[in-house]
């Protein structure tokens, strides 16, 4: 690939303990791209997602973000950097009002004239959001609090956006709505790592993907090409 | 002494002893609120507060309030340091490795403080050297027919002031969300780019500040300065911030003012029980913990979606 890779994960081990959780995987992520780690339960994507958020340490291998090693960098250095992560859950402060939740993801920027024409920017994407700006953030249902966090994460105005099941645990219709929005922010030009395992809304949507298994990458290629792999499409998609 | 004049005279005092239990009792909520973590040793930061500021005076000469203000950065960046050199090594480690540290904490400063500046009660007076300051000292207002001194005024409108910045900091500041997310989740924090450790020592000197604080206004009322002055008072206002709900500054402030009055109105309509006075706090402690153990503002946890 000749793209300009925002994010190279070269060989990376981690474990919990005794159990090797990911077991030398390699992945890029170019610019401006959407790619897509998918699998089941327990495939490792979210310790994936935590190892580069700098939540989990590594074992071995490397990360490298935009040509710089930032393997083992507490998260929010890595934030700093320009990699923002939303969480598995959500994880919404539930005791903050949307408006500070919102905040929080700009705390280190000092740019405020540009943080307000992201809010705007934001409630565009998310109208429901700014009706509900005073509210705490634990009032909200599970699909305005998943766009809360997505916000939130955007508020660091991030160089790599990183994404851990957004769709997980939503009515069928926002889950639409969400894939819709990861593909509307990525066409304004951010670059997303997605975890999914939603395989089939995943892969529409991105244009490169891999196949996580017990911690091994077993599979990867364009995301097209995965929609009609065999494999794929028993294991993940469902279709015999 | 008439009924009206006498409870105006000691509703005038517990409104002071209460405030300083409140100002002690934020600094164990705002630390347990974001680690769990009882720090044990936050009545004896207050007493190290009263000796910076005693110190401070009678070897530098120095103004009471400039020592006073010397005392309380003194104790911000003590409070600081004990959570960088005993806690912060413990952040993962079970909780109860964590509550037995502070109670060493605890024992090492008292121990300190008996090598360092002797266990002789020095009275703290001795600071006030000027003749403005031994008016305000003396000095005695008229109130209602009652004789409140006037450092009653003071002590209770510096700690008014006090809580009203401290309300600034916590809810309006950036850094005060920053303890407030902290207390709610910590690694989504510290995904937000937030130096969590950088925080917590934040939380830590500022509950010091205000425990040395209280601990000058305290040693000005009650003037002796002792190694272990520390203890009671840390004591009580630890009870407080349970009694409040621990966790919540609204509630540290309810129960500091709930145990000042309760302490203040018993001793003085049942003079025979005076003896008991601190039994009184120790009584609403276990009366909270069996009927209402989240405490009067506190909250059950919520659960995390």
């Amino acid at each position: 690939m000749s793209e300009e890779l925002v994010l190279k994960i070269e060989g990376l081990h981690v474990y919990y303990g005794a159990i090797h959780a990911i077991k030398g995987i390699d992945v890029k992520v170019p610019k401006g791209k959407i790619i897509t780690l998918i699998g089941a339960n327990g495939a490792g994507k979210t310790t994936t997602l935590s190892t580069i958020a700098g939540l989990v340490k590594a074992k071995s291998g490397k990360v490298i973000f935009k040509g710089r090693d930032i393997t083992n960098r507490p998260a929010h250095l890595v934030n700093k950097m320009g990699i923002a992560l939303v969480p598995e859950g959500r994880r919404i402060f539930p005791g903050l009002t949307v408006y500070e939740n919102l905040m929080m993801g700009a705390y280190n920027r000092k740019d405020r004239e540009e943080v307000e024409k992201d809010l705007e920017w934001i409630f565009e994407l998310f109208p429901r959001l700014k009706e509900r700006l005073k509210q705490l953030g634990g009032t909200l249902s599970g699909g305005e609090q998943q766009m809360l966090a997505i916000s939130r994460a955007l508020m660091s105005r991030p160089r790599l956006l990183m994404m851990d099941e957004p769709s997980l645990g939503l009515a069928p219709i926002l889950v639409e709505e969400v894939f819709d929005v990861i593909k509307k922010i990525n066409q304004e030009g951010t670059t997303i790592l997605l975890v999914e395992q939603n395989a089939l809304g995943a892969l529409k949507i991105s244009h490169y993907g891999y196949v996580l298994e017990t911690g091994s990458i077993v599979l990867e290629g364009p995301s097209k090409e995965l929609l009609k792999n065999d494999m794929v499409r028993k294991a993940y998609l469902g279709v015999a | 002494m008439n009924q009206e004049v006498f409870f105006l005279q000691n509703f005038f005092n517990a409104l002071m002893l209460g405030g300083l239990y409140a100002l002690i009792a934020v600094g164990y909520t705002m630390v347990y609120g974001i680690l769990r973590l009882i720090n044990f040793a936050h009545g004896d930061i207050m007493m190290m507060g009263v000796y910076f500021a005693f110190y401070t005076a009678v070897l530098f000469s120095s103004p009471p309030l400039i020592a006073a203000i010397v005392a309380v950065a003194g104790a911000a960046g003590l409070g600081f340091l004990i959570d960088r050199i005993a806690y912060k090594p413990l952040r993962n480690a079970p909780r109860i490795s964590a509550l037995i540290t502070a109670i060493g904490m605890s024992f090492f400063l008292e121990s300190f403080a008996v090598v360092v500046f002797g266990a002789v009660q020095k009275p703290f007076v001795q600071i006030f050297k000027t003749k403005e300051s031994k008016v305000i000292l003396n000095k005695v207002l008229m109130v209602g027919g009652a004789r409140i001194p006037l450092l009653t005024f003071l002590v209770i409108l510096l700690t008014l002031a006090i809580f009203a910045v401290l309300f600034l900091i916590v809810y309006k500041s950036k850094i005060g969300m920053a303890m407030r997310a902290i207390s709610m989740d910590i690694p989504t924090t510290a995904l937000m780019g937030i130096n969590v450790d950088g925080v917590i020592g934040f939380t830590f000197a500022l509950g010091s500040a205000l425990a040395a604080a209280s601990g000058i206004m305290w040693a000005m009322r009650y003037p002796n300065v002792y190694p272990y002055m520390g203890f009671m008072p840390g004591m009580k206002a630890f009870i407080a911030a349970v009694v409040g709900g621990i966790g919540s500054i609204p509630g540290a402030v309810v129960g500091g003012l709930l145990l000042g009055f309760i302490e203040i109105f018993t001793v003085s309509y049942f003079p025979t029980m005076s003896g008991y006075r601190d039994a009184f706090s120790f009584i609403i402690l276990i009366l909270i913990l069996m009927f209402k153990p989240s405490g009067i503002l506190g909250k059950k946890a919520i659960e995390k979606v």
